[in-house]
């Protein structure tokens, strides 16, 4: 009944679309607005239905209707509460739901939140945008149906798969998708704005909010998939450079440039074609990700069911939408050449063009090591890996120039300023940084001589930040999320240069020496919770003149599925992680131990909460002024 | 007029990659060694698991046409389910088939055999996995279909033999 | 003590000293080596972090062939040959990946064009 209900009300929601879009695209070409009143009323009902499709698979998910397939597969009915809700978008099928929800949600929000502008450019928006969910609720209908029914209907779910039940993992989906959506307004948003040829500084005032949220979103969403890296799957790294991961961090590269750009066309009415470019090109890499995730064309741990019929459906629909977008951008763009102001090498415009030069660098070399290797392969029939050594090599020189223009740029003014701001002052400090972070390498014993030009010019970065906290005319919300970024830059710097590790094989009473610590494997208990066994190891950490640390490792082993987890320990606070994970070698009673002392891991998580709030700083101003 | 350049040359690299990826999407892309281009095989030594000798895996005297190399262990349950078509295998008058017992205890390898029958000539010990690597191989279970007279592999499974593949070896064989 | 003890127990520590450095710096090579494949029966994994035979069998032959002698690169050649170049994480620099690390860099450079001839509009138009 359930499945019923959610199906037809998709089924609906098709025939919304096609009349918004006739309806506004008459209104539009027309230049008549009679008929704004009923494309508003098409809108929320299409939202309506979208939202009581969604309600019917959570409800399903909560009561645990088996006869429905999706819920089949992903649920089971010991779950908590809290997972089988979440355990409706983590799934394929459900997460597109999701996706369209989203969509219908901030085509309405920015139906209603736009009252004063312009008519033709609303409505244009909402054709753009209306295109991308008639394309949405096709996939669904055609490929991805939540709602299949199952026949005769099972008494319990497939799904418990315990690694997935984490409230970091749970969450991790919305939060991404409201950041990919939100590059979709933007996009609609843009084309709307090229056709009615009015890319100006008064779009731009109201776009950024859209470019603002989608980027706060974007990030959170991003750090959460890898906090739950961090403490659930136990091997103490947060990025693996996998293609899922790479495929959420490329439009963020794009988002950061917008949204520098953004500031750029609504102080200056300058740098229009290429925020277009920009929006165009976000949403196409968020869509892309989508694509090379669920398609199979890309071989990752992360990967949704591989379908490659789905995989050719969403090609083929992006690949319409790309060329949509350049049709326009290529028919209605005016020629900036004669308009063109161009900028002085010192000034704020010219850092954020400098900025966007290497967020562009930086999106390159993720993209092309990502999907190098399918263009390999068609083309040789070779499969080469494309893995962390090459996104480290590529990407961490370019951080040290980068960081140097980062400490001066966000400070310089708009139009021109001068080198003066280059003064005896600035470049004492930074050879202090140097000074202090040649001891700081010396002293921990790293060979490379790199790794100090990274750390001081990345100290730089973080004394200029917080300087610029006590300027008063820099802007808030900009003072907090560089400083934020400087700190992450650290954070991530010194735990990857400074990260200590220990890997043995150790029995039950072995003692081992690590660096100035003594590991101790003391014992091991044998005990049961409701779901699943457990082997708990006891370890002792010991370090002269400090008081020992005590692990309690898990190796658990879950009734339903039969899996067996590494739970690690993680001792955290402000200044280090301390990490003990074990995992039972086959046939032996030994043990593979792994202990890693991680400096300021903690301090990266903080520092992109903080980055994040930044932006949600900049959000509330706007909304004040208005 | 350089509008129009840039935008037949942007739309044809579209084009382009949007045709490489659906090229892409129908290679399969789990990884597969089967395909891998070596194929010399080279003599190996190791401990035989019933008489402790320490023998070739390459003897002159195999007058057989075809080995067979099977890699296996007694841990390994598809190795259960493929024995019995290795013991018909075994049967053919050209093929001589040769074990190679991976990362197993040789007591547990006996009474695998003994339950479910012996089809090898010989069964070489790699008790370390460091023979299997040299081979290329890197889980159980693995055959390799080798030609005795050139020394060459001809054809590799990576995973049980089942009745298309057995088939397919005893075509192979023939030919 | 005799001078010819002494000596003796300055060797003896010297090459105690040397083998547990060394042992170290083995250690840490192997880590090294281990940490850049992947592991062909967990995938997603490298050889370092998994514990699967395989891996192990694999982690032995990296002692054995540093044992041995063998560099790096050899060994990481031996095991792109037994399973194509696929096992290792790093993309070797050959005839097939020489445009996966130089496209990044043309494009950078491309970047610095357009952002170039942006100033120079603005130095053009001051100077007219």
């Amino acid at each position: 009944m359930l499945s019923h209900l959610g199906f037809y009300s998709l089924v609906f929601s098709i025939f919304f679309s096609v009349c918004i879009i006739f309806l506004s695209s008459r209104s539009v070409y027309n230049k008549v607005s009679k008929n704004v009143n009923i494309i508003y009323s098409l809108i929320f009902l299409q939202l309506f239905f979208v939202v009581f499709s969604f309600s019917c698979l959570v409800t399903a998910f909560l009561i645990s209707d088996f006869s429905n397939i999706t819920v089949y597969n992903n649920s089971h009915t010991t779950k908590p509460i809290f997972y089988k809700f979440s355990g409706v978008w983590g799934n394929h099928e459900g997460s597109l739901l999701l996706w369209l929800l989203v969509l219908t949600f901030f085509l309405f929000l920015f139906f209603v939140n736009s009252k004063k502008q312009d008519l033709k450019y609303k409505l244009l928006t909402v054709i753009f945008q209306e295109i991308i969910i008639l394309g949405f609720l096709l996939f669904i209908i055609i490929t991805s149906n939540p709602f299949y029914y199952l026949n005769p209907i099972p008494k319990e779910g497939l799904g418990l798969n315990p690694i997935l039940q984490d409230p970091a993992l749970a969450i991790h989906p919305p939060i991404l998708y409201l950041g990919y959506v939100g590059s979709s307004l933007i996009f609609s948003s843009s084309l709307a704005a090229t056709v009615n040829k009015s890319v100006n500084s008064n779009w731009a005032k109201d776009v950024k909010i859209w470019v603002f949220a989608s980027w706060i979103f974007l990030t959170l969403g991003i750090m959460l998939g890898s906090v739950w890296a961090y403490y659930e799957l136990g091997w103490g790294g947060f990025w693996f450079w996998d293609p899922v991961e790479n495929v959420s961090l490329m439009p963020w590269f794009c988002l950061t440039a917008l949204l520098h750009t953004i500031l750029v066309l609504e102080k200056r009415n300058s740098l229009k074609n290429w925020t277009i470019i920009l929006s165009i090109a976000t949403f196409s890499l968020s869509m892309s990700g989508t694509f090379l995730v669920r398609s199979g064309i890309l071989n990752s741990i992360h990967t949704f069911a591989n379908d490659p019929s789905r995989g050719l459906f969403i090609l083929v629909f992006l690949f319409f939408l790309i060329v949509l977008a350049i049709i326009i951008f290529f028919l209605f763009t005016e020629d900036e050449k004669n308009t063109s102001k161009g900028f002085f090498l010192i000034s704020k415009e010219s850092a954020v063009l400098i900025n966007n030069w290497f967020m562009m660098y930086f999106l390159s070399v993720v993209l092309i090591g990502t999907v190098y290797p399918i263009f390999l392969e068609v083309f040789t029939d070779e499969k080469i890996s494309v893995g962390a050594p090459f996104f480290q090599k590529l990407m961490i020189p370019f951080l040290i120039p980068f960081f140097i223009f980062m400490s001066f740029g966000p400070r310089l003014k708009w139009i021109k300023d001068s080198l003066k701001k280059l003064n005896y002052y600035q470049i004492t400090i930074f050879i202090i940084t140097l000074s202090a972070s040649y001891l700081i390498v010396k002293y921990s014993g790293v060979k490379y001589l790199f790794s100090v030009l990274l750390i001081s010019t990345s100290l730089f970065l973080v004394y200029n930040s917080l300087r610029d906290i006590l300027i008063k005319s820099i802007q808030f919300p900009q003072k907090i999320s560089h400083f934020a970024f400087s700190i992450l830059i650290l954070s991530i710097l010194i735990n990857g240069i400074y990260s200590k590790e220990f890997n043995s094989n150790m029995k039950v009473g072995d003692e081992i020496v690590f660096m100035d610590k003594k590991i101790k494997f003391k014992s091991i208990n044998f005990e049961e919770e409701v779901n699943y066994k457990l082997l708990k190891g006891n370890f002792e950490v010991s370090e002269k003149g400090k008081s020992a640390m005590v692990f309690n490792p898990e190796i658990r082993i879950y009734n339903q599925p039969v899996i067996s987890t590494s739970e690690a320990d993680i001792k955290t606070n402000l200044f280090n992680d301390n990490f003990i994970v074990f995992t039972l070698i086959q046939e032996s009673e030994i043990f593979n131990v792994r202990y890693q002392h991680k400096p300021f891991m903690v301090w990266i998580w903080i520092s992109i909460v903080l980055l994040a709030f930044g932006g949600a700083f900049a959000i509330f101003k706007n909304e004040k002024k208005n | 007029m350089k509008k129009k350049i840039n935008f037949i040359i942007i739309f044809s690299l579209i084009i382009f990659i949007f045709i490489t990826f659906i090229i892409g999407l129908n290679k399969n892309s789990t990884y597969t060694t089967a395909n891998i281009k070596n194929v010399n095989i080279e003599n190996f030594k190791s401990k035989e698991l019933f008489s402790d000798e320490i023998i070739n895996f390459i003897n002159p005297n195999f007058k057989k046409k075809i080995t067979i190399l099977n890699i296996w262990a007694s841990w390994c349950l598809p190795c259960r389910t493929e024995h019995e078509f290795l013991i018909n295998l075994s049967e053919n008058k050209e093929v001589i088939l040769v074990g190679l017992n991976y990362k197993d205890k040789t007591e547990n390898a006996k009474s695998f055999l003994n339950e479910l029958g012996n089809p090898y000539e010989k069964v070489l010990i790699d008790d370390k996995g460091l023979i299997s690597i040299e081979l290329g191989a890197f889980g159980v279970p693995e055959t390799y279909i080798i030609n005795n007279q050139e020394k060459k592999i001809i054809k590799k499974y990576v995973g049980p033999i089942d009745e298309i593949k057995s088939k397919e070896i005893e075509s192979l064989v023939k030919s | 003590m005799k001078t010819i003890n002494k000596i003796f127990l300055f060797l003896i520590t010297i090459i105690f000293l040397a083998n547990t450095s060394y042992a170290n710096l083995k250690n840490e090579r192997v880590d090294k080596i281990s940490k850049n494949l992947r592991c062909l029966i967990c995938q997603g994994q490298s050889i370092y972090d998994s514990q699967s035979d395989f891996a192990l069998s694999v982690r032995d032959l990296i002692i054995k062939k540093i044992d041995e002698g063998e560099k790096d690169d050899n060994i990481y050649k031996y095991l792109k040959l037994k399973y194509g170049d696929w096992i290792v994480y790093e993309p070797e620099l050959n005839k097939n990946t020489i445009l996966l690390w130089i496209l990044p860099l043309i494009l950078f450079i491309f970047g610095g064009l357009l952002i170039f001839r942006k100033v120079i509009i603005k130095l053009n138009k001051n100077n007219v």
